[in-house]
């Protein structure tokens, strides 16, 4: 396969106006959801969500906090490739990737803040006093809290760059391999956690999702949703700043893709069977279909582009990565809403509230926002070519 | 084709790591926990219950909780189930022409509904800020508004759907029975049982209350029996009485390890609202799946120190930046 030479896509701004349609949408989102995030912190979450004493957790953790941070696993992912496997040529891709993954990960943890019903007590979290080592939830959170820094500590460069700081830039870079090595290591720590947190709820998950091996479920899809979310954003982002999709990259990195993903159901099916839980799948239910989506989501990348040409079909690698998305999406749906519910005759139910989805939208507007303003003002996605050449 | 190679092999033996220690009987198991010896409790036995329902005023009163209306005219306290201001409740079983008592079919029955006090709880396993805790002797599971966070993971991982959160105030709290471990100094025992006129509910150290709730299971139904009231061990209240239908089943002396609150029903446990659970507690799995992990940070360490050595030797290689690339042109 014929491969450019990366040192010619070294990251540049993309530049351009930052007021259009796009932006606009954007803050019209956010100011919505910060007048209704105003009522929150006034009246209680209940007078804004539809969360209840049977489905606590309703999307604004669900979501935001474990959907958000999945979904924000490209740079996690991308950073396994280059500097684990040592395939540099997929290095344009890294910083895009992080930019993403420093955005999702930065709401995923502050979003957690609205919907903290005692958020003023959160650094007893961090605090030896308090802290009670046994809790899925702590690791989690310390997880996060180290990666987001560390993150921003990766990114740096960046912004080092754009300010002609290459002496400082200089220094970080010799210490940057220790960064990159925790910048995996905790996302793998915690985005196996996010599923362990579901292991102490015991029988009120249904068996298709409570299982001992829920933390390698949750860890391999988090990997694979890093490239189904790399495979959708450089088709957005090429789309929308009119540039060339780069296909070089992406083909390859699809086949990988599709080895991890693979693995994961090879994982997935094998557990429900020596558990003896697939029965679940095939009772008349509504959580047993949301089953079938999910792992049809999962399969859907094989029918898409499972032979060489249909990879070369960048409509058809777009359409994967959003079929893993989806399917990455459902199965934390289904673990902690769908497939959740308490034991016979509560009569619990839960569906997000207007304004709780207009939350969940809003966080989503900001991390768009924030992206389209980087990536036109700061060297983060890689220099076309026509522009080198002006 | 060499990197999807490399990637698979690196995929395959990180999901071997992990499912050796998720799955393997790991060295730093936590077996299910066992209620302390002078563990405190109730014994609640439904077929004694007659639904008059003292001890959710009575335990409404002692925690200074607010009525709650499920009806127009909200003329006195209606909670329709507990909340995070209801701690106690009895709930009634219904079915068909309801005209006996403790019939599971064409009957009716109570059950009372609030904490458990397990020997092994996943609300304080699920705590990260230790607001949950056991106490070590008396085993009572108490909280602590100024150390809850408000995360509610509490709320989610009881079996018994207990711990409840206060959504409609922005400084809303947990609330769950705490065995009114608070009047404890005055001589006082939990209030439910203390008012209760039948001795339904009845205070004691559990393992007093597993002797008198098999003593109840060991006699003849329809026979005439003592029935203590109030506290055993306490001042004799107690009165002669027939013994209930029973079925032979104390729920919470095994189930998840144990619970500190008995309860002796003549209609099955699963349709007046009590979960079928294992004897094993998942704090227990939900533990040993943590602990094999990251138990002395071991494995996260080892984890960590393999990928820098790579990381080092591939980041110098390609990009020591753009910018000196840059230079270079």
């Amino acid at each position: 396969m014929s491969m450019t030479q990366h040192h010619n896509t070294s990251p540049a701004p993309v530049g351009g106006s930052l007021i259009n349609a796009a932006t606009l949408v954007c803050s019209v989102l956010i100011a919505t959801m910060a007048a209704i995030l105003l009522v929150r912190f006034f009246f209680g979450i209940g007078a804004v969500t539809n969360v209840n004493d049977g489905y606590s957790w309703g999307i604004w953790v669900v979501v935001d906090v474990m959907i958000g941070s999945a979904l924000a696993c490209g740079g996690f992912s991308v950073a396994l490739l280059v500097y684990i496997f040592n395939k540099g040529e997929y290095h344009p891709l890294i910083r895009p990737a992080l930019l993403a993954s420093l955005f999702g990960y930065t709401l995923a943890g502050g979003g957690i803040f609205f919907d903290l019903g005692r958020w003023w007590n959160f650094w007893h979290i961090f605090w030896p006093g308090y802290v009670n080592a046994n809790s899925v939830m702590f690791e989690v959170a310390a997880c996060v809290t180290a990666y987001i820094v560390v993150m921003w500590i990766e990114f740096a460069p960046v912004f080092l760059e754009k300010f002609g700081l290459h002496d400082v830039k200089k220094k970080l870079t010799k210490a940057l391999f220790f960064f990159i090595a925790l910048g995996m290591v905790l996302p793998m720590m915690h985005q196996a956690s996010l599923g362990t947190m579901l292991v102490v709820m015991g029988g009120q998950v249904n068996p298709l999702w409570q299982t001992p091996m829920v933390p390698l479920i949750y860890l391999l899809t988090a990997i694979i949703i890093g490239y189904g979310v790399v495979l959708f954003e450089s088709c957005v982002a090429a789309s929308a700043y009119r540039r060339k999709i780069e296909m070089h990259l992406l083909n390859p990195m699809a086949k990988v893709m599709l080895g991890a993903l693979a693995v994961y159901l090879v994982v997935r099916f094998a557990d429900l069977l020596v558990r003896g839980a697939l029965g679940e799948a095939f009772k008349p239910s509504f959580v047993a279909f949301a089953f079938w989506v999910e792992n049809l989501c999962f399969l859907a990348p094989f029918l898409l582009i499972g032979s060489a040409e249909a990879r070369r079909n960048p409509a058809k690698l777009f359409l994967a990565g959003i079929a893993i998305m989806l399917g990455g999406i459902l199965l934390r749906l289904n673990g902690f809403l769908i497939g959740y519910g308490h034991h016979t005759g509560s009569g619990w139910t839960y569906f997000p509230s207007f304004t709780e989805v207009m939350v969940t939208t809003g966080m989503f507007a900001v991390e768009v926002l924030g992206y389209i303003i980087i990536t036109r003002r700061f060297p983060v996605l890689p220099r076309e070519e026509a522009q080198v050449a002006s | 084709m060499d990197s999807r190679r490399d990637f698979l092999k690196g995929v395959l033996a990180s999901s071997a790591a992990i499912t050796a220690a998720a799955v393997s009987p790991p060295a730093c198991a936590r077996e299910t926990l066992s209620r302390p010896v002078e563990a405190l409790g109730l014994l609640y036995d439904a077929t004694l219950c007659i639904g008059c329902k003292a001890c959710v005023a009575a335990c409404k009163e002692v925690n200074n909780n607010p009525a709650e209306f499920s009806t127009v005219d909200k003329l006195w306290d209606t909670p329709l189930d507990t909340s995070g201001y209801t701690f106690n409740l009895i709930k009634m079983y219904r079915n068909g022409t309801m005209e006996t008592k403790d019939a599971e079919v064409n009957g009716y029955a109570f059950m009372k509904t609030s904490c458990m006090h397990c020997a092994d709880p996943s609300c304080v396993s699920a705590c990260p800020v230790s607001a949950m805790t056991k106490d070590p002797v008396t085993g009572i599971v108490a909280y602590d508004a100024g150390a809850c966070v408000g995360c509610r993971y509490c709320v989610v991982a009881c079996p018994f759907g207990i711990p409840k959160f206060q959504y409609d105030s922005p400084t809303g709290k947990i609330g769950k029975c705490e065995l009114c471990r608070h009047r404890t100094k005055d001589g006082h025992y939990s209030a439910c049982a203390e008012v209760c006129p039948t001795g339904a509910t009845l205070s004691g150290r559990t393992s007093d209350l597993l002797l008198e709730a098999k003593r109840r299971l060991a006699l003849k139904p329809g026979s005439i029996t003592r029935y203590p009231r109030g506290k055993i061990g306490g001042a004799d209240q107690s009165y002669e009485g027939s013994v209930g239908n029973y079925l032979q089943h104390v729920y919470g002396e095994k189930e998840y390890g144990g619970t500190q609150v008995l309860k002796l029903s003549a209609v099955n446990f699963a349709k007046v609202g009590q979960p079928d659970l294992p004897p094993t507690s998942s704090a227990a799995t939900s533990e040993t799946i943590q602990h094999s992990l990251y138990g002395g940070l071991i494995m996260p360490l080892a984890v960590l120190g393999a990928l820098s050595f790579i990381a080092k030797k591939n980041v110098h290689d390609e990009d020591d930046s753009p910018a000196n690339t840059g230079g270079e042109k």
